[in-house]
């Protein structure tokens, strides 16, 4: 029963999914879309981004230091570890999971709330193809920015990491960058924009299919808002996972 | 002209549409009226497109409608204007983006010729001035008719408006009933409303149509409407205690309704 649910559902989304990318009726209105959505998530995003980074690298920063204590492991590590935590699994997952409840939920609740306000109805009998017009600008803008802003949330969790270390006397800024350039593989970075750019789609068309099919009223809204975070999640942390297996 | 012809549509077990048939003519108001729960707005959908059939076809001025295929149903589409019950405008845009958005979508013209007909649009239903208000600042009777200046952008052949008077005082509704009716006749549409206003049926209705249980019950045009002696269609009409102390009232004065 809930195999043959889930594989309903995957169905659907795959056919969704075919949908929103066909050919656009106007390329012009959704190449303005994609401007609108790119600002709104980036924008509306980078203040959330940077404050959970920065504490995520000064977390990660306080923690391996005290795991560090009364070892012989050099205090430089510390800024390696950083570093690399950050790259390769911080980073890219925090941020898309923040996203998927920030970004996700609102574009359910968008699309839903235009799905019980007929305006999607509207559109269809317009001639618009919905899911296209509705669905593809935002996946585009999400898998253009959400990297831009995994790479942002890199810097800052670093910068977070430095801040929580060497004013606090764990290690001086010497040995802090010196980690920081040590051992350094750029195959982390490419590993990083392939896991944001993959969360990015997840949790932005996981999102729009929850929203695009609402039926019923705000109960079956706020449903769907949060499905779309709770699944969203679940599929990035998979996906994290297939990726590692496969990239590592 | 849009004509069904055997439309049956049910919702799992429960039927809804049963073996529907009937001609919709263009240059009329054609008024589809019925109890709530008769299918008046599922069979709006069906003609619409936005839910299909279980069996029956729908013809366009001869194109069958179910058969098109995705790209010449959108084509299709851009000839069909509809008001929605609750107006459908989209929050986020102006009044002129609201009805310049069909423009933007499938026309090439200049900004200065859709600025032009979003213009022309408003003034023909008397809502000059108001492009750049947005649509929670208009009244319900401004966005109905804000419904109709976006449904006519395109020209559209067919006009389709559920319960277009809906939520409005009856003079107001008066006015959208005439709007709609002079643009039907300017522009030789095909219109089909979904209504069970009865001020409305008795105003503007050339081509009548009365679903009960899912199947059509009475058809004909307003003036036919106190000569027939279909038991259904009264009970309909003189389902307000009001119409019915009216109508005891002459009928015991000697007149006959």
């Amino acid at each position: 029963m809930v195999i043959t649910k889930l594989l309903n559902h995957l169905g659907k989304y795959l056919i969704l999914m075919g949908n929103a990318f066909s050919k656009p009726e106007k390329t012009s209105m959704y190449y303005r879309e994609v401007i609108r959505q790119m600002h709104d998530i980036g924008v509306g995003s980078l203040i959330i981004v940077f404050i959970i980074s920065l504490f995520i690298g000064a977390v990660t920063a306080i923690q391996f230091a005290y795991q560090l204590d009364g070892t012989l492991v050099p205090d430089y590590y510390i800024g390696y570890v950083v570093r690399d935590m950050t790259i390769i699994e911080l980073a890219p997952t925090i941020t898309c999971l923040v996203l998927a409840g920030k970004v996700g939920s609102n574009m359910a609740s968008e699309i839903g709330g235009m799905r019980q306000k007929e305006h999607i109805d509207a559109m269809e009998i317009m001639g618009v193809n919905t899911a296209a017009y509705l669905i593809m600008p935002k996946v585009l803008a999400a898998v253009i920015i959400i990297p831009i802003l995994v790479a942002i949330a890199a810097f800052v969790s670093i910068g977070g990491g430095f801040i929580a270390s060497v004013p606090t006397g764990l290690l001086s800024g010497q040995e802090f960058v010196m980690g920081l350039r040590s051992f350094f593989m750029p195959y982390n970075v490419f590993m990083m924009f392939v896991k944001s750019f993959v969360f990015a789609f997840l949790l932005t068309s996981i999102s729009c299919y929850q929203g695009y099919n609402v039926k019923g009223g705000s109960i079956e809204l706020g449903k769907a808002s949060t499905n779309a975070v709770v699944i969203s999640d679940i599929m990035i942390l998979l996906a994290d996972y297939l990726i590692a297996v496969v990239l590592i | 002209m849009i004509k069904i012809s055997g439309i049956y549509k049910s919702f799992g077990t429960t039927p809804v549409l049963k073996n529907i048939s009937t001609e919709f003519k263009p240059g009329k108001t054609n008024l589809i009226i019925g109890k709530s729960g008769a299918g008046k707005t599922v069979l709006l959908k069906l003609l619409v497109g936005l839910i299909a059939p279980n069996k029956g076809q729908i013809f366009y001025d001869q194109v069958d409608f179910l058969q098109l295929k995705k790209k010449d149903l959108r084509t299709l589409r851009m000839k069909v204007g509809m008001l929605f019950q609750g107006s459908a405008l989209f929050d986020s845009l102006t009044v002129e983006e609201n009805i310049r958005f069909p423009l933007d979508m499938f026309t090439e013209m200049t900004k200065k010729e859709k600025s032009d007909r979003v213009n022309t649009c408003l003034n023909r239903v008397s809502l000059d001035g108001i492009n750049s208000k947005f649509p929670s600042e208009l009244s319900g009777g401004m966005q109905k008719r804000v419904g109709i200046a976006r449904a006519i952008v395109l020209n559209p052949s067919y006009l389709f408006c559920d319960e277009p008077n809906s939520g409005l005082d009856p003079k107001t509704s008066l006015v959208i009933d005439e709007l709609i009716k002079d643009i039907t006749i300017e522009n030789n549409m095909t219109t089909i409303i979904n209504t069970h206003d009865m001020n409305s049926v008795m105003e503007i209705g050339d081509n009548v149509v009365l679903l009960h249980e899912g199947e059509i019950c009475w058809q004909g045009n307003k003036d036919e409407i106190m000569a027939s002696d279909n038991e259904i269609l009264h009970d309909f009409i003189f389902a307000s205690p009001f119409l019915q102390r009216l109508r005891n009232a002459a009928v015991s004065n000697g007149f006959h309704i």
